[in-house]
């Protein structure tokens, strides 16, 4: 385990010397404050938008933030020849590849815990109250979905050797997931056989990203989701992540390195 | 003289990218043995084989038939390597860690104890004279400044062997001599040390042996000493005759 932690230290420290979330983060705060300084109609109401606009930074950024870092993570090794000494030490490839999994994944938590302070700081100026535990679900599930991104952008690390080709495969699958996943199965009902079972084994076997997705509920302030459903949310993450893991160690444990 | 490393009929053969051409074979049934305090030169021109070798002995490539064994341990076990340091040629270190920070990153992998990790960063950065530049970001560093911090990170875990991939490639004469005196310091130290290079002077006057290998095959293998006196010639002279290089006259 040591070994994991000494990887994931390093992914950690490269993302807070980088200035990629920085520049991510001044921008939400930015663009959040710019839609907040418009006051229509004296609408009271605006504050559900100022809200959404500001989750939904928050979630474009968190995702940008997750697979740039994960994608570069392999190549960036490989180009700088680290790959070399690190693999020469008592390090198995399946250490290797969760010292980056899980460097990333910590990474991200502290770039979400700073936006989620943000996003508190920003709806408690406007409405004067503080659901904390309602936002401490959302930004759990959120950093739960982002495991599941991180794991096959991992993936896709091995199998593409450009960081460029794998971020922008893996943000258009995020992206998709996230936006189609749910309606696969209406869309499998109009389409003749065989497509129509292709897409129906596409709807069960995918990821459902937009399981995760709770921006609505802290928008409107909704109740509490009980806490059995968060738990069997984060089940169902570890379980996608785990298996993207499981055969990206697959891919990568015979590959030769030279 | 105990047996640090051993290689025992070992080929490499690579899937050949090339148009009809199926394989490609890099090493063919190589046997050598080094001996512990050794320094060992492994010489060869580009393309013989040698880096094929060192990625079998690192556990980089698997080898096609034969074996490899560090301290008697198989090379495909990672703990073959707890023993070892290696410095590939030109690395390119994390760029946004300092010296500091890169060393007690590798510590934490070999898990040394803290406070003896700490004083392993101290000897060894004194040791490639980088003690100066501990806390300064690696990207600052020159290139001279940059292989000495690879050399640094090679010896984290004080290694009984150490394993350097042109060690000297790329650097000033300065750079060279001082690379070349950690070599002697560290062999005074009673350390196994198997380097390649193509600089076959320095390598005549650091090593105790050496092999020449020539398109995956062993062309010789002997004492330095031996090898001057047997040919009669400098050791450059005896390693263009074995790869069968004519000067034009």
């Amino acid at each position: 385990m040591n070994t994991i932690w000494a990887l994931a230290r390093v992914v950690v420290l490269e993302m807070v010397r980088r200035k990629d979330f920085y520049v991510l983060f001044i921008l939400t705060v930015l663009l959040t404050a710019t839609a907040g300084s418009v006051n229509l109609f004296n609408d009271r109401s605006i504050v559900r938008y100022l809200k959404e606009i500001c989750l939904l930074l928050i979630w474009a950024s968190s995702l940008v933030i997750a697979i740039t870092c994960t994608a570069r993570q392999i190549p960036a090794e490989r180009e700088s020849r680290t790959i070399f000494p690190l693999l020469a030490k008592p390090v198995t490839r399946g250490q290797f590849l969760l010292g980056k999994f899980l460097g990333c994944w910590l990474a991200t938590a502290l770039a979400l815990g700073m936006f989620y302070v943000f996003f508190g700081l920003v709806s408690a100026t406007r409405e004067q109250h503080w659901p904390l535990l309602n936002y401490l679900q959302a930004a759990w599930l959120h950093w739960m979905m982002l495991g599941i991104v991180i794991a096959f952008t991992l993936l896709g690390s091995i199998v593409f050797a450009a960081p460029s080709s794998n971020g922008t495969i893996s943000f258009v699958c995020a992206a998709g997931m996230l936006l189609l996943g749910r309606h696969l199965n209406k869309v499998a009902l109009s389409l003749a056989e065989p497509l129509q079972s292709v897409l129906y084994a596409a709807y069960f076997a995918l990821p459902h990203l937009e399981l995760f997705d709770t921006r609505d509920l802290i928008i409107h302030n909704w109740d509490l989701i009980p806490w059995g459903m968060i738990a069997l949310a984060t089940l169902y993450a570890a379980a996608y992540a785990a298996f993207f893991l499981f055969i990206a160690w697959l891919v990568f444990r015979r590959r030769p390195l030279n | 003289m105990e047996t640090t490393l051993s290689i025992e009929d070992l080929r490499v053969e690579y899937r050949s990218r090339d148009l009809g051409e199926t394989t490609k074979v890099a090493v063919k049934g190589l046997n050598l043995r080094v001996g512990q305090g050794e320094v060992f030169g492994f010489l060869g021109p580009n393309g013989a084989g040698k880096t094929s070798t060192m990625n079998v002995l690192l556990g980089f490539v698997p080898p096609t038939s034969g074996t490899a064994r560090i301290f008697g341990v198989d090379v495909r076990e990672p703990i073959a390597r707890q023993r070892i340091g290696y410095l590939p040629e030109q690395t390119y270190y994390y760029k946004f860690l300092t010296a500091e920070e890169l060393l007690r990153f590798y510590a934490g992998i070999f898990q040394i104890p803290k406070a003896e990790t700490e004083q392993r960063i101290d000897a060894v950065l004194k040791l490639v004279e980088l003690d100066h530049a501990r806390k300064r970001q690696i990207k600052t560093y020159s290139k001279g400044m940059q292989q000495r911090a690879g050399l640094a990170q090679a010896l984290i875990n004080n290694p009984d062997l150490l394993i350097l991939d042109e060690p000297t490639s790329g650097l000033d004469p300065i750079g060279r001599m001082k690379v070349r005196e950690i070599i002697q310091r560290l062999k005074g130290e009673g350390k196994t040390v198997f380097f390649s290079s193509h600089e076959l002077g320095e390598v005549e006057t650091v090593c105790d042996r050496v092999a020449i290998l020539h398109q995956g095959e062993l062309k010789t293998a002997g004492r330095v000493t031996d090898l001057l006196k047997e040919h009669s010639a400098n050791l450059e002279q005896i390693f263009l005759k074995l790869i069968g290089y004519a000067p034009r006259s």
